[in-house]
């Protein structure tokens, strides 16, 4: 046993101590964070001065159109061909040509001239902007009140409430479960990617370097791969651990600043809106439009507030290292089995493949979560790491949850068990080619 | 008395036979020779006695106890094919395989410091491996093999590898350590290193022991009845007398002085045939040549092949 612990300490201590881990472990965040904020930045900046030059053939749209915080609109009496040709003489950013049959079916284009791309919310605008005012243009020529068809129009909030057999009953907040769901299945998947993929390199590596054979001459070949296996578990535990503090740091420094920011553009954008609206519409249905908006965005808020995080951190622990273990020993036989790194793709792809299958599945299982896919997605060992967490936001009946982790544990006790018997065998096989079914036979040797 | 006795062991892989039926006994405080040609099953043998694998049938018995996973700290294992872990610091690494082994951490260092100073590598210390010269990683591994003060120490093939500095290093370690009363127990095809240090021998060849004991013992049963002689006078005078007692194998004349050699045939003694031939020349040296190490394993080695294909036929 003693030696086991040696075996996870230098595990341990040789990748903690290196600097790679050291730069993974802060930069990630960082990086994930600065990724963020440069993304928020960047959609802040395309909002160069515009100065629209309009040719409104149709004539609906004449010094009808409203300006925004960034966009100005001019209407001179001017011909297109004439405004092309002198373009580059004035200062306008943009031509908007709109043709004279725009109100008609089969209608022409409207084109948008520009010397710089203006970028997507310039075009945004302008179609949110020339939609609403045909529409109202339409309907004021059938003699219809805008306000009557607004009147009619009514946004409905609907909450997802579960009953449970017992009668208890939960409000689950779809969205934003299904989100982090899918978001931690997805880091199960990276996490057993990337670590199993180190138990294998690792694996090789002490072959290849033939220490391997003066190690198994004081410690069994089982205790060395399983103090590996550990020791890496041990170095992913504390990444995350250091990534989910420096996050949740960061996190809180940038919902300071940016994040007021953010909702102060948020309301902006609201506001624009309603400049769209503003052309005969109505008070009362504005700010109640305004209100449904709010409401809408305060709740997404206050549904991840709302959620038992230790619940989703302790369950994607668990199935983590469920996971990991399951993996991690298939990833170690396979190392313990080859000679070179050309070798692992054929070996690789057979263990990677219900990894990959487990991620395809969560896309459906978070539109159906309680489908059979879901449901045999989350109880089969080979997929459960992912699958399960997935459904885990959105409420798991908790003789689910036990079945799947108790099948989780009897999967990695038996890959441990059969990676062991191919480990010691591999480790000491050297200029073979091995085949699966040469791997299968070391199961039977004795050891 | 026997330290290791090896009984009756066999081991077979899925489509050949590693050992077949093997035993040896080494006895305590010698240096015993493991032989054989490439894959006759030398590793295979250390490796069962190194409890790396386990033995089909047999069993193996250290000071008459049967081996027990706890043995590991007596015995010492530099295999063939040795590495260490090339990031690591040397010193670290001396560390972790010393505790491995049953160590404690503060005696490991003590020990270790010792065996630093006398090879002169104190300031390797902090030093990765990848830094160091392939003869300073062979004294590294040699160090940890022997660091716990083995009382069985197994040394795969020890000298291939090293150069002659390092080899003539390793040579004087290792009669230091049997003078201390370590066994040792090492496989080589450098026969003229086995002349020079084994007491004792076990030849494998094809899966099977073909021959042990002494090296001495072996050596004697071999030889053959053949003599090397240098003496001045006639070589024709030399040969008509010797004629119905042996057989002149070579000869190699420098103007009066031939060096023959010869074999004896029948019952005839080097006596006699110095009685019959001393009348005539004047000997200058005469010498039993004791086949070699070399020719034993050779002509041992080959026999069985030529059996092999023999009974091949019979088929």
């Amino acid at each position: 046993m003693n030696k086991i612990f040696l075996i996870i300490w230098r595990e341990y201590f040789e990748r903690i101590r290196k600097k790679s881990f050291l730069v993974m472990s802060i930069l990630g965040p960082v990086l994930v964070a600065g990724g963020f904020a440069l993304m928020i930045w960047l959609s802040n900046q395309d909002k160069t001065e515009q100065k629209v030059l309009v040719v409104d053939e149709s004539m609906a749209f004449y010094k009808n159109i409203p300006d925004n915080d960034f966009i100005r609109f001019y209407f001179p009496d001017v011909k297109l061909q004439q405004a092309i040709k002198d373009f580059y003489k004035n200062d306008y950013t943009c031509i908007l040509y709109i043709p004279y049959n725009i109100a008609q079916s089969g209608n022409a284009p409207v084109k948008l001239f520009y010397k710089k791309t203006p970028g997507f919310a310039v075009s945004q605008y302008l179609r949110d902007v020339m939609e609403r005012k045909l529409y109202e243009f339409k309907l004021a020529a059938n003699n219809i009140n805008p306000d009557v068809i607004r009147n009619a129009r009514q946004s409905i909030h609907v909450v997802n409430e579960k009953i449970y057999e017992n009668g208890d009953s939960k409000e689950s907040k779809t969205d934003a479960m299904s989100f982090i769901g899918f978001a931690c299945g997805v880091l199960i998947f990276v996490f057993l990617t990337i670590y199993g993929a180190q138990v294998m390199r690792s694996v090789m590596e002490e072959k290849t370097n033939r220490v391997v054979e003066i190690i198994v001459s004081s410690v069994r070949p089982f205790q060395l791969m399983i103090g590996k296996i550990i020791g890496i578990a041990l170095v992913g535990v504390t990444q995350f651990a250091i990534w989910l503090i420096l996050s949740s740091v960061l996190t809180t420094a940038v919902s300071a600043t940016l994040l007021k920011k953010i909702t102060a553009d948020a309301n902006k954008q609201i506001e624009q809106k309603e400049i769209i609206y503003k052309q005969g519409s109505n008070t009362n249905i504005k700010e109640l439009q305004k209100a449904d908006s709010r409401l809408e965005a305060i709740e997404i808020i206050n549904d991840l507030k709302g959620l038992d995080f230790t619940e989703i951190i302790l369950c994607f622990f668990i199935y983590f290292v469920g996971g990991y273990l399951f993996y991690s020993a298939l990833f170690a036989a396979i190392g313990s089995a080859i000679d070179s790194e050309s070798d692992t793709q054929q070996f690789i792809m057979p263990i990677t493949l219900p990894l990959v299958v487990a991620y395809m599945m969560s896309i459906s299982v978070m539109q159906n979560p309680e489908g059979s896919i879901a449901f045999w997605g989350s109880m089969i060992p080979f997929t459960s790491p992912v699958v399960m967490l997935v459904r885990l936001p959105l409420g798991v009946p908790l003789w689910q949850v036990c079945t799947s982790v108790v099948l989780l544990i009897a999967g990695f006790i038996l890959t441990t068990w059969l990676a062991g018997r191919i480990y010691r065998t591999g480790i000491l096989m050297y200029g073979k080619k091995v085949s699966w079914k040469e791997m299968i036979k070391w199961i039977s040797y004795k050891g | 008395m026997s330290l290791l006795s090896v009984q009756n062991v066999s081991k077979r892989y899925a489509n050949h036979t590693a050992l077949k039926n093997v035993s040896i006994e080494v006895p305590e405080q010698s240096i015993f020779g493991l032989l054989g040609p490439n894959g006759a099953g030398k590793t295979s043998l250390i490796r069962i006695i190194n409890q790396i694998t386990a033995p089909d049938e047999g069993s193996i018995l250290l000071n008459g106890k049967k081996l027990a996973p706890q043995d590991v700290s007596r015995i010492g294992y530099l295999p063939e094919e040795r590495g260490l872990y090339k990031k690591m610091k040397v010193g670290e690494q001396a560390l972790y395989f010393a505790q491995l082994k049953g160590m404690s951490k503060a005696d490991a260092m003590g020990k270790l410091k010792i065996w630093f100073e006398k090879f002169e590598m104190v300031n390797w210390w902090n030093k990765k491996v990848e830094e160091l010269s392939k003869g300073m990683q062979q004294k590294v591994q040699f160090i940890i093999t022997i660091i716990h003060n083995p009382s069985l120490l197994i040394l795969d093939e020890p000298f291939s590898g090293f150069d002659p500095i390092n080899a003539n290093l390793i040579r004087n370690e290792i009669l230091e350590l049997r003078k201390q009363g370590t066994t040792i127990i090492f496989s080589t095809h450098n026969m003229g290193s086995v002349e020079e240090l084994c007491d004792y021998i076990a030849l494998i060849n094809k899966s099977e022991k073909i021959l042990d004991g002494a090296v001495k013992e072996i050596r004697k049963t071999y030889r053959s009845n053949i003599y090397d002689t240098t003496f001045k006078g006639n070589l024709m005078g030399f040969t008509n007398a010797m004629w119905s007692g042996g057989e002149l194998l070579e000869k190699n004349s420098e103007g009066e002085l031939h060096t023959v050699r010869i074999k004896l045939t029948a019952n005839n003694t080097p006596n006699q045939l110095l009685q019959t031939v001393l009348p005539t020349i004047e000997i200058h040296s005469f010498k039993e040549v004791i086949p070699s190490m070399n020719d034993i394993f050779i002509a041992k080695v080959n026999s069985q092949e030529v059996f092999g294909t023999q009974s091949n036929y019979t088929e």
